[in-house]
């Protein structure tokens, strides 16, 4: 299947990637490419089959329901790249 | 021979016997790797660290009862994070990025003594196979085409590390292979490369690609190398909700060299169109040899193979869409600057363009797509389903009593740097045709050097194995390693 501009600067905005409206229609192109690819999927036969979800046939593990880290603000904050008074800082979200 | 050259095993034991401390070891693969600057294999260096470990090591040994691993230098993949030592993935997002913890990996590694070199180059987020979209620029293989000087690529993702550990730089490296990325490497430059069963190294602390197809493991000089240092990386971790809980057997004891009355099959459907006929005769080669070696060599029919490549580049740039959403410029690494007016959106789409480079912002949005509402059956549950199929393939050879799995590695030896830039993404993806099946059924895979190519450069074969069964395949890896008798390296140049 073909992707046009508008779906690429849809799937751009989506995945919150500033893409310039200039290269939409390389990425146009490019991205259909890969899809086309795709298609070869279509040739086979799935019915009766299952989506694979898990790699290793296993039920999840569970743990108590108990806190065992915490206390760790300056650690959590270290990387980050604007932090003020002990937290994340953005830019203004609400007016 | 220098020590830098020398095997984990051949360390170990020269360790125990005095006859070498862990400092002078460490000092040169330093030396080496300040030396081999033209490989732009190790993009963050930690001496310090590395001479601490080494001298904590020598303690330890001279204590006696220190284990295998105790003194051994190492390179670690970007992947990994390592404590207050930067683990940037090989991407722009994550400039700057020290971790405040250890990835279980590197913590067991650590734990038994091993000494941490540096972090080496990679593709980035582990997306590639040639090591060219890396934000450090292309790692370069040690090996060239007899007389060219043309720069080669190392493979990828892990070609830092394939680069490395063939240059001697350091003893070994982590490596992490999602379609290929151990593998594909390692035959790249003539070492060797394990790809667990999917659970049996805990995923924690490595930086996500695809969840579900991600699995770190060494890449080493040697069988022997590989099965010493996966045994340091595996079990249990509770930390890693898909890590098993089952015991991880004895890894270098079960190379016996003996694989008499072993079944190993034969896919008829690795047999590609166009595959060069030296790598048909290299494969060739090696099916001789197993039987040699007493096995059974059977034709099998794993008949969702060719399917294998499409599902993948649904599945792993789906689960990559997810797990690269974190990278917003909140918490870590890269922040875009702002404009006056600029809200949060801004904030996360420029960072966001500016801090991955094109193939992952490419994957991204490829993911995007195949999970986005009204293509979600189409694309990604319909590769889901031909996942379970390609499983069952192999599960249906298995239980048909084949013990193990023989094909080629890649399609080619390594390549020229900047061959493949004009070429299409889907080119580059056809890299992984061997390997990725593997990643999708879960199931442990290993890259064994056997031969050279007319122009002189490093070709391998793969083995798969059954689930769980890494001691085996490591045994069938040791008999075809032994058998080949690849000694050849790299003629120094850097």
């Amino acid at each position: 299947m073909a992707i046009d501009i508008d779906t690429a600067r849809k799937v751009a905005k989506l995945a919150r990637i500033r893409v310039e409206e200039a290269d939409l229609p390389a990425l146009a192109g490019k991205l259909s490419g890969i899809l086309g690819f795709m298609e070869q999927l279509n040739e086979v036969d799935v019915s009766g089959v299952e989506p694979m979800t898990s790699v290793t046939p296993m039920r999840l593990k569970r743990r108590a329901d108990v806190v065992t880290d915490g206390d760790i603000q300056a650690q959590i904050l270290k990387n980050a790249p604007d932090a003020r008074e002990g937290f994340f800082a953005v830019p203004k979200v609400v007016e | 021979m220098s020590a830098n050259q020398w095997t984990i095993a051949a360390a170990r034991d020269a360790l125990r016997k005095g006859e070498i401390s862990a400092v002078d070891l460490t000092m040169s693969c330093l030396t080496a790797i300040d030396a081999g600057d033209a490989l732009n294999a190790f993009v963050h260096k930690t001496p310090e660290l590395a001479l601490e470990q080494a001298r904590a090591a020598d303690a330890r040994i001279g204590s006696g009862n220190a284990p295998a691993m105790c003194g051994i230098p190492l390179g670690i993949k970007d992947l990994f994070c390592t404590r207050s030592v930067p683990s940037q993935a090989a991407s722009n997002i994550l400039k700057g990025f020290k971790p405040e913890y250890e990835s279980t990996v590197t913590s067991k590694l650590f734990d038994a003594g091993a000494v941490m070199l540096g972090k080496l180059n990679m593709d980035e987020f582990a997306m590639g196979s040639s090591n060219e979209t890396s934000c450090y620029g292309n790692a370069v293989n040690p090996w060239r085409r007899q007389g060219s000087n043309v720069q080669l690529t190392p493979g990828g993702s892990s070609g830092g590390s394939a680069s490395a550990v063939a240059a001697d730089l350091c003893l070994a490296a982590t490596g992490t292979d999602t379609g290929g990325s151990i593998r594909q490497p390692a035959a790249f430059t003539g070492i060797v490369g394990i790809k667990p069963t999917y659970g049996r190294v805990s995923r924690w602390g490595v930086v996500a690609f695809a969840s579900s197809l991600d699995q770190a493991g060494p890449m080493t000089k040697t069988v022997r190398d590989a099965a010493i240092m996966l045994q340091a990386m595996s079990g249990h971790d509770a930390k890693d909700s898909t890590s098993a809980d089952i015991p991880v057997p004895d890894f270098e004891a079960a190379l016996t060299g003996d694989i008499r009355g072993q079944v190993i099959g034969i896919p008829r459907e690795y047999r590609m169109d166009g595959m060069p006929a030296e790598i048909e005769a290299l494969w060739q080669k090696g099916i001789e040899m197993l039987k040699d070696a007493g096995a059974e060599v059977r034709d099998i029919s794993l008949p969702h193979t060719r399917y294998a490549l499409p599902a993948y580049y649904v599945i792993a740039p789906a689960e990559a869409s997810s797990n690269l959403a974190r990278y917003d410029g909140v918490r870590y690494g890269h922040r875009a600057k702002l404009s006056a007016g600029d809200g949060i959106t801004e904030m996360y789409e420029k960072t966001r363009a500016e801090g991955f480079g094109p193939e992952v912002q490419r994957r991204i949005m490829v993911g995007t797509y195949v999970l986005s509402a009204g293509f979600y059956d189409a694309y990604y549950n319909r590769a889901r389903k031909v996942r379970a199929l390609i499983k069952r393939d192999f599960e249906t050879v298995f239980a048909d009593g084949v013990d193990a799995i023989l094909t080629p590695a890649t399609p080619s030896a390594a390549f020229g740097l900047g061959e493949m830039s004009e070429a299409d993404p889907i080119q580059m993806y056809l890299n992984d045709v061997f390997t990725v099946t593997v990643n999708l059924a879960g199931l442990p895979g290993i890259a064994v050097p056997v031969g050279l190519d007319a122009q002189g450069l490093p070709l391998g074969l793969q083995l798969i194995g059954r689930p769980w069964e890494e001691a085996s395949l490591l045994n069938h890896a040791h008999v075809l390693e032994s058998r080949a008798g690849f000694v050849a390296k790299a003629e120094k140049w850097w």
